[in-house]
């Protein structure tokens, strides 16, 4: 089985916007001339529609949210409310669908606290695929003694892909959760998941989707997937950190018990007894993160702003050419991603340890993330100890990915391979 | 600064051809080191004759530097006593962690100099665990007693 795919595909079309255009506005770039920013499935830069908004949102309109009489506390939570329903429209969604959470990873937590003990018996199980983020992993884990279920491991097939045939068979009446990324975080393997959900529900099984790296990238549509949760991070789609949502389709909140008690999710609270929210607010305890909702619903006004599927041509077209630069290399192996890979390519250099690629790569000021990327159970299944991974956003040009290039044969000059 | 400071001559051949590079099957004291950071795991293998390092070898995946760093140290240990192999760590461990290491006991200055090639990590934050992976391994092999003891470093 050879998952470290030689590729050579041919450069794609011109990009469906002028990212050049859209650099200047991200001050990061005015800031840091000559950098090579590849590390946006990590983390990505930051609009100065995002930061001057955000600015001007504690300027002009903060106050605590949900409490206050007075008029100012009734604009910020208008504001606050207005983000919840950004993020639904953003994902197809209603707003009484949308959780605040910190990312996506509490977001997986939450639902793994919440629904998991309410809705999970001894004998259970979740199915996983070996493509997941520790984060859609190690919760699941932590369920798993406490209630007496198990995680079960989809696995990816010869190309990097998820293996549907043996997904499928691994679905059965015991599946009660199926948890998977909708776009794989190390390769950059777009999973079907649209199907994963047909099957999952026609097994009778929930299903939740992490978002995080298909957010940023492509058009997502709660609605036409089916899915019963979905996660993604605020940070990762040009919003501010410490923000993310949690979907749950209609009705599944109401039947989830809280998980952190505390303001704001209450209705009446006495010694003897507490009532709790309805929706979206019973998960909410303690004041939220104001700024930061508003600062995600300014991200994904701006991402609507250059259009979901003019991203995702952009990101695809940059993929390809990664593809082709990198893979144009003696000695450079990409790390396979099944049918279809989108915004992040891993690859791996002969000879060169992806540490050292790295640290030689900022040299160059080209910034790549190099190591496991919280995905350990995969590089074990691939068995790699680290790969260097490029990912791209918005502002990245086709010229990123030349200095990657130039700095992969730079490296290779330095170590003689 | 210079990448060739930090990847000298030295380093880049003793991270391709590791010396004492091997299981140690007659060890008497192991550990394994794991950097979870960056994913690179070292085992070091002692054969101590009272506090004699008789025999020592390694095995592991890592990078150029944590390579470069086990192999040049058990080069410089073999047949060195345990107080010098700690005199000799601590030296290395402050040049690269603190700019500066005391100085060494004249005996031992020929095998701090050996050393050098890869005190540039100095300049790479980022980059000191992976050069005093192996030796905080060994560390760990010698206060073990023969039990195999996970060292990590992050």
């Amino acid at each position: 089985m050879n998952l470290l795919l030689k590729e050579r595909t041919m450069p794609a079309t011109a990009p469906a916007f002028d990212p050049e255009e859209l650099r200047r506005q991200f001050p990061i770039f005015a800031r840091n001339p000559g950098l090579v920013f590849l590390d946006t499935a990590a983390s990505a830069q930051k609009p100065a529609a995002v930061i001057d908004g955000l600015a001007d949102f504690y300027r002009g309109d903060y106050a605590n949210v949900h409490r206050g009489v007075y008029r100012l506390s009734a604009r910020s939570t208008e504001r606050y409310e207005a983000a919840r329903e950004t993020v639904a429209r953003f994902l197809n969604a209603t707003a009484s669908e949308i959780v605040f959470v910190r990312g996506a990873t509490e977001g997986i937590n939450l639902v793994a606290q919440s629904w998991g003990p309410a809705f999970l018996q001894p004998g259970d199980q979740i199915l996983v695929s070996e493509l997941e983020h520790h984060s859609n992993i190690v919760p699941w884990q932590m369920l798993r003694h406490r209630l007496g279920i198990e995680l079960v491991v989809a696995p990816i097939d010869g190309t990097g892909g998820l293996d549907m045939a043996a997904f499928a068979r691994l679905l059965g009446p015991r599946t009660k959760l199926v948890a998977v990324t909708h776009v794989a975080n190390v390769s950059g393997c777009v999973v079907p998941v649209a199907e994963i959900v047909r099957l999952s529900h026609a097994a009778g099984a929930r299903v939740l989707l992490d978002g995080c790296q298909a957010v940023p990238r492509l058009p997502v549509d709660v609605r036409a997937l089916g899915c019963d949760f979905y996660v993604f991070s605020g940070h990762k789609c040009y919003g501010p950190t410490g923000i993310g949502a949690l979907y749950a389709r209609n009705g599944l909140l109401d039947a989830m018990p809280p998980w952190q008690g505390g303001g704001d999710m209450i209705r009446t609270v006495c010694f003897e007894e507490t009532t709790y929210q309805e929706g979206p607010q019973r998960f909410e305890a303690g004041t939220p993160d104001i700024s930061g909702a508003i600062g995600l619903a300014l991200a994904l006004d701006f991402m609507t702003g250059l259009g979901g599927d003019a991203i995702r041509a952009h990101e695809a077209d940059l993929t390809r050419y990664a593809e082709a630069m990198l893979g144009d290399i003696p000695g450079v192996s990409l790390v396979g991603a099944g049918p279809e890979r989108l915004g992040a390519v891993s690859f791996l250099v002969d000879g060169i340890h992806p540490h050292d690629l790295a640290t030689i790569f900022d040299q160059y000021d080209v910034a790549v993330r190099a190591g496991h990327h919280c995905a350990q159970p995969l590089m074990d299944r691939l068995g790699l100890p680290a790969t260097t991974r490029a990912s791209f956003g918005v502002y990245s040009t086709r010229a990123d990915i030349d200095a990657l290039a130039a700095a992969v044969r730079a490296a290779q000059k330095l170590f003689g391979c | 600064m210079d990448l060739r400071d930090l990847y000298q001559d030295i380093v880049l051949d003793h991270g391709r051809h590791p010396r004492n590079f091997r299981v140690l099957t007659d060890a008497n004291h192991l550990a394994h080191g794991h950097n979870p950071l960056c994913g690179d795991k070292v085992t070091v293998f002692l054969r101590l004759e009272d506090d004699r390092i008789a025999d020592i070898s390694f095995d592991g995946k890592g990078c150029a530097i944590s390579t470069a760093s086990a192999s040049l140290m058990t080069e410089i240990l073999l047949g060195k006593t345990l107080a010098e192999a700690s005199t000799l760590f601590g030296h290395f461990h402050d040049t690269v962690t603190k700019g500066d290491g005391a100085d060494l006991p004249p005996d031992l200055v020929e095998d701090g100099e050996r050393l050098l090639p890869l005190t540039g990590v100095k300049s790479y934050p980022a980059r000191v665990k992976c050069a005093t992976l192996a030796w905080h391994t060994l560390e760990a092999a010698v206060k073990g007693g023969g039990i195999a003891q996970p060292v990590k470093t992050e």
